[in-house]
């Protein structure tokens, strides 16, 4: 049997590098839009100003952008290394927009990135202004593919399990592309990134507001980023992913422990603002309720029911007791009974084969389960709840404060006295973490919310592991915290050295550092800085 | 298309890919694993990375498309390669950490200790990938100690020093040797003055230790390592698993496929010829030929290996009939079928904006150039 310790430390690995991933992801998202603004911005009024900004923000991207490579080959070799089952079991469909992925959007993303950075004195204005476009529509579209793969696996659509090849196998590609899991968590997912890379460029042209040093640079960089996040941060909110949340059974799971949604209500159901869930006793202490709201966030009506835990409980148990008959026909086949009423009994069963291979976590021989067992099994459907709940709240949180910082910059940016609201600007740097825990957290709801199962319905995470020992992973966990770590310090080190200079590091003798005429105490650190760096 | 023609030319496409990879992040490897070796100053080090300075990371997708195309195509092959090469594989991905940031970073700071830092992972980004991959390979023709279970779990028992065996590690130099060529020829290419000389020189003495190396294992499987033949008949349009087939080891298995396809000996033809054209256009001082040369001799050295083993993909030494074959480790027809047009959509594309890329960014780079331009470059 598969030990316990192996399938955690897995979970843990996978969590770590890909939570670790995405701190560089949602920027490279955003910023890689507001560069082209930038740049398109240069190009219509030719303003030297708008090109050294594009140049600037590019090189913060660079930075950036070089960690998110580096920790997304992570990301192509784990499935392999830690989850070969799972590569195995559903590689037939999984593996396919993770190579599309490549040929359609990564190849175009760093093809011309190499011509973003060292192609502005070999391609014209427009040629560049082109080049910058095709890195941000690549590396949207890149995300566009791995949605789709990771919507796959929370409601996987257009496939089906050929017990011949002992995998599922896709039946309807373009139920995959079209899953509208995957098409709502794109453009929540997308939005919040350029929320990331508004909410950045904001933060850092503040602090240059509040030094008062290169105004007319921060003050354009400001603008656009506050009128880009706008639109940004309201589509994050509004096309919030909870729609997505009705659909298929795991995400009606997650629904309901996010919104600690113990009982079925009478639609339209009332929603928890805040209380504290209580696994034990399937209530939640000290509820906050708002009458009808929950039905109407969920299902977008007032007579449809949000399905409550109890009711998905007892659903489980018996989709559990079916997989049990689905899999001992599975063995049955696959010891060579291949008769016609062995493989339709199968068939009408197979839906529930997953439901089955969740008991394999407390005994290999299925077939054998035992009531406790089979009690054990249906608990695990069920999420932790308090994460759940709090993880989930955090986020919404977090893009409400937000939505209200940005919501006053673009005022205040449209009226021109931003640089009086020094409250509002201080605010901005001491939000500047906010997009970046809120896409974390949403993460996990989203992935946390998934287990049992690796894919929803089909394939319990205890399964999908390789077999490898524990010490494997142990070594293999210790060396990705070290250097990630190691990665990190320095990433951060180079992008607050970097910001602090701002486009003096440019060294176009335009700019705040590089001016003779504010020699002063002030400068003389910095002026060092310049000389270090190159 | 029928499966069985899918299942074949998902061979080729693969194929193409890693070839792709080879070809094209090989010379950026091999400017990698020779930046300390040829390049003595700052700025020469900043020319070499220069040169590929705007093309790595492009070159960087064939590889990770190569990795998702196995994924997608070959399904068993990536769960039980990837999980059984464990370790091999953390250590090229450990390695090839070294590269985004290296590049990206080096030159962004003047302290000579953060340089030479950033030098040696760029040296490790470079040559690690290239030794494991060929250890890898050579491992391959040896067989890999895994089984499968009758739900397709694999279960790999060999050791992470194993796979450093004598053969795998002659293997392993053959590919190192042939990237670090292939980046000396794209820099014979690319530069001028002292760097330029070195490279050529480097570029004779490497063509020469690949061509000794290659022979050698060619003759070692001559000589010394069994091969594999499938014996029961291979329904190639039916959906099969590797646990449906039966297989025998033969001495000479490997070389069998060059009596029974001749044009197949072309493989290890054009490799020597590459070599011996990148030797005497490097003494001709003719950078793009020499790089000719070299890249017909990574093709070449690749399509033996492939040749030689098809079509076997990953032997197994535990249980030769679980052994991983092109009939049994695909996708399903659907799959293979939809993958096959997306690859005929797009990889041409790729080759229409790669070019143009290089296009626009040719010419030789110098060290006046860089010290011009040392806040705007690597």
């Amino acid at each position: 049997m598969i030990s316990e310790s192996l399938v955690d430390l897995s979970r843990l690995q996978f969590a770590i590098t890909a939570m670790y991933h995405f701190l560089f992801v949602p920027l490279t998202l955003g910023l890689s839009f507001i560069l082209a603004i930038m740049e398109s911005a240069y190009v219509m009024t030719g303003k030297q100003v708008y090109q050294d900004m594009v140049k600037f923000w590019g090189k913060l991207f660079g930075i950036n952008f070089a960690l998110g490579v580096t920790t997304g080959l992570t990301m192509e070799f784990q499935f392999g290394t830690n989850w070969a089952y799972y590569s195995h079991y559903v590689g037939d469909i999984f593996g396919a927009p993770l190579a599309i992925e490549g040929l359609m959007a990564f190849f175009l993303e760093s093809t011309f990135i190499g011509l973003f950075f060292f192609g502005w004195d070999r391609l014209t204005r427009v040629q560049h202004l082109m080049v910058t476009w095709l890195v941000a529509i690549g590396s949207n579209m890149s995300a566009l593919w791995i949605l789709i793969a990771n919507g796959w696996m929370q409601n996987p659509v257009g496939a089906e399990f050929n017990y011949e090849t002992m995998r599922m196998e896709m039946t309807n590609f373009s139920e995959v592309i079209f899953n509208p899991v995957a098409q709502v968590k794109f453009v929540h997912t997308v939005s919040a990134g350029y929320v990331t890379g508004a909410m950045f460029v904001l933060a850092i042209s503040a602090y240059y507001m509040l030094k008062k040093r290169d105004l007319p640079f921060a003050r354009r960089s400001f603008a656009i980023a506050a009128s880009f996040g706008f639109a940004s941060i309201i589509s994050v909110i509004i096309l919030g992913d909870e729609s997505g949340y009705e659909i298929g059974d795991v995400q009606k799971t997650k629904l309901a422990a996010i919104e600690a949604e113990w009982h079925t209500q009478e639609p339209p159901a009332d929603f928890t603002l805040i209380g504290l869930p209580n696994q034990e006793t399937m209530e939640t202490d000290y509820a906050v309720k708002i009458p009808g709201a929950l039905g109407l966030i969920a299902t977008r009506s007032l007579d449809e029911e949000v399905v409550g835990i109890k009711d998905l409980l007892q659903e489980h148990e018996l989709r559990i007791r079916r997989g049990i008959e689905a899999y001992a026909l599975l063995e049955k086949m696959r010891r060579g009974d291949k008769s016609d009423p062995t493989i339709a009994a199968f068939d009408a069963l197979k839906d529930d084969l997953g439901y089955g291979l969740l008991l394999k976590k407390y005994t290999n021989n299925v077939v054998d389960a035992t009531e406790e067992h089979i009690k054990q099994a249906a608990q695990d459907t069920i999420p932790k709840v308090a994460p759940m709940f709090w993880a989930f709240r955090i986020m919404v949180g977090l893009g409400f404060l937000m939505l209200i910082l940005i919501s006053l910059s673009f005022y205040y940016s449209t009226q021109h006295s931003v640089e009086t609201k020094t409250w509002l600007l201080k605010a901005l740097i001491i939000a500047l973490p906010a997009p970046w825990i809120a896409s974390e957290v949403g993460w996990f709801v989203a992935e946390f919310g998934r287990q049992p199962w690796s894919i929803a319905e089909v394939l319990p995470t205890h399964l999908s592991v390789s077999t490898r020992s524990v010490d494997d992973l142990y070594m293999s966990l210790a060396g990705f915290i070290g250097f990630y770590t190691l990665l990190l310090i320095v990433e951060m080190y180079l992008m607050i050295r970097f910001s602090r200079l701002g486009p003096s590091s440019l060294h176009t003798g335009r700019y705040h550092f590089e001016q003779t005429h504010s020699a002063g105490a002030a400068v003389a650190q910095p002026q060092q800085a310049i000389k270090d760096q190159a | 298309m029928d499966y069985e023609s899918l299942k074949l030319i998902w061979w080729v496409l693969i194929g193409v890919l890693l070839i792709g990879f080879a070809v094209t992040d090989g010379f950026d490897m091999g400017v990698g694993a020779l930046l300390r070796v040829i390049g003595k100053t700052d700025s020469e080090r900043r020319v070499m990375l220069n040169t590929v300075g705007p093309h790595w990371d492009g070159n960087q997708v064939w590889f990770i498309t190569a990795g998702g195309a196995i994924f997608a195509a070959w399904p068993v092959v990536y769960a039980v390669a990837f999980s059984g090469f464990y370790w091999a594989l953390l250590l090229v991905l450990f390695a090839m950490f070294f590269r985004p940031v290296g590049f990206e970073y080096r030159s962004k700071m003047e302290d000579p200790r953060w340089r030479n830092a950033w030098d040696w992972g760029l040296t490790i980004g470079g040559a690690v990938p290239a030794l494991v991959f060929g250890v890898a390979f050579g491992n391959l023709f040896l067989g890999v100690p895994f089984t499968l279970d009758e739900f397709m779990r694999s279960n790999y028992t060999g050791s992470f020093w194993a796979l450093l065996n004598p053969f795998a590690l002659v293997a392993g130099l053959v590919s190192l040797g042939m990237l670090a060529m292939h980046g000396a020829t794209y820099l014979q290419m690319r530069t001028d003055g002292d760097l330029h000389e070195r490279a050529r020189k480097i570029s004779i003495l490497l063509a020469i230790v690949v061509a000794v190396l290659f022979a050698v294992a060619g003759l070692w499987i001559y000589a010394g390592i069994d091969g594999l033949v499938i014996t029961s008949s291979i329904n190639g349009a039916a959906a099969m698993t590797p646990l449906d087939k039966t297989v025998e080891v033969a001495a000479g298995g490997w070389l069998e496929n060059y009596s029974r396809y001749p044009v197949m000996i072309a493989a290890p033809v054009i490799a020597f010829a590459g070599l011996l054209l990148t030797v005497l256009m490097s003494a001709a001082n003719r950078g793009a030929l020499a790089f000719i040369g070299s890249s017909l001799a990574v093709t070449g050295i690749i399509c033996t290996a492939g040749f030689s083993l098809f079509p076997f993909i990953m032997p197994s030494s535990l249980n030769p009939a679980y052994s991983l074959t092109v009939w049994d480790v695909v996708s399903s027809h659907k799959t293979l079928g939809i993958m096959f047009w997306v690859a005929m959509i797009f990889v041409p594309i790729i080759l229409l904006y790669t070019t143009w890329g290089y296009y626009k960014m040719r010419g030789r780079l110098t060290t006046a150039f860089i010290e011009d331009n040392k806040y705007s470059t690597y």
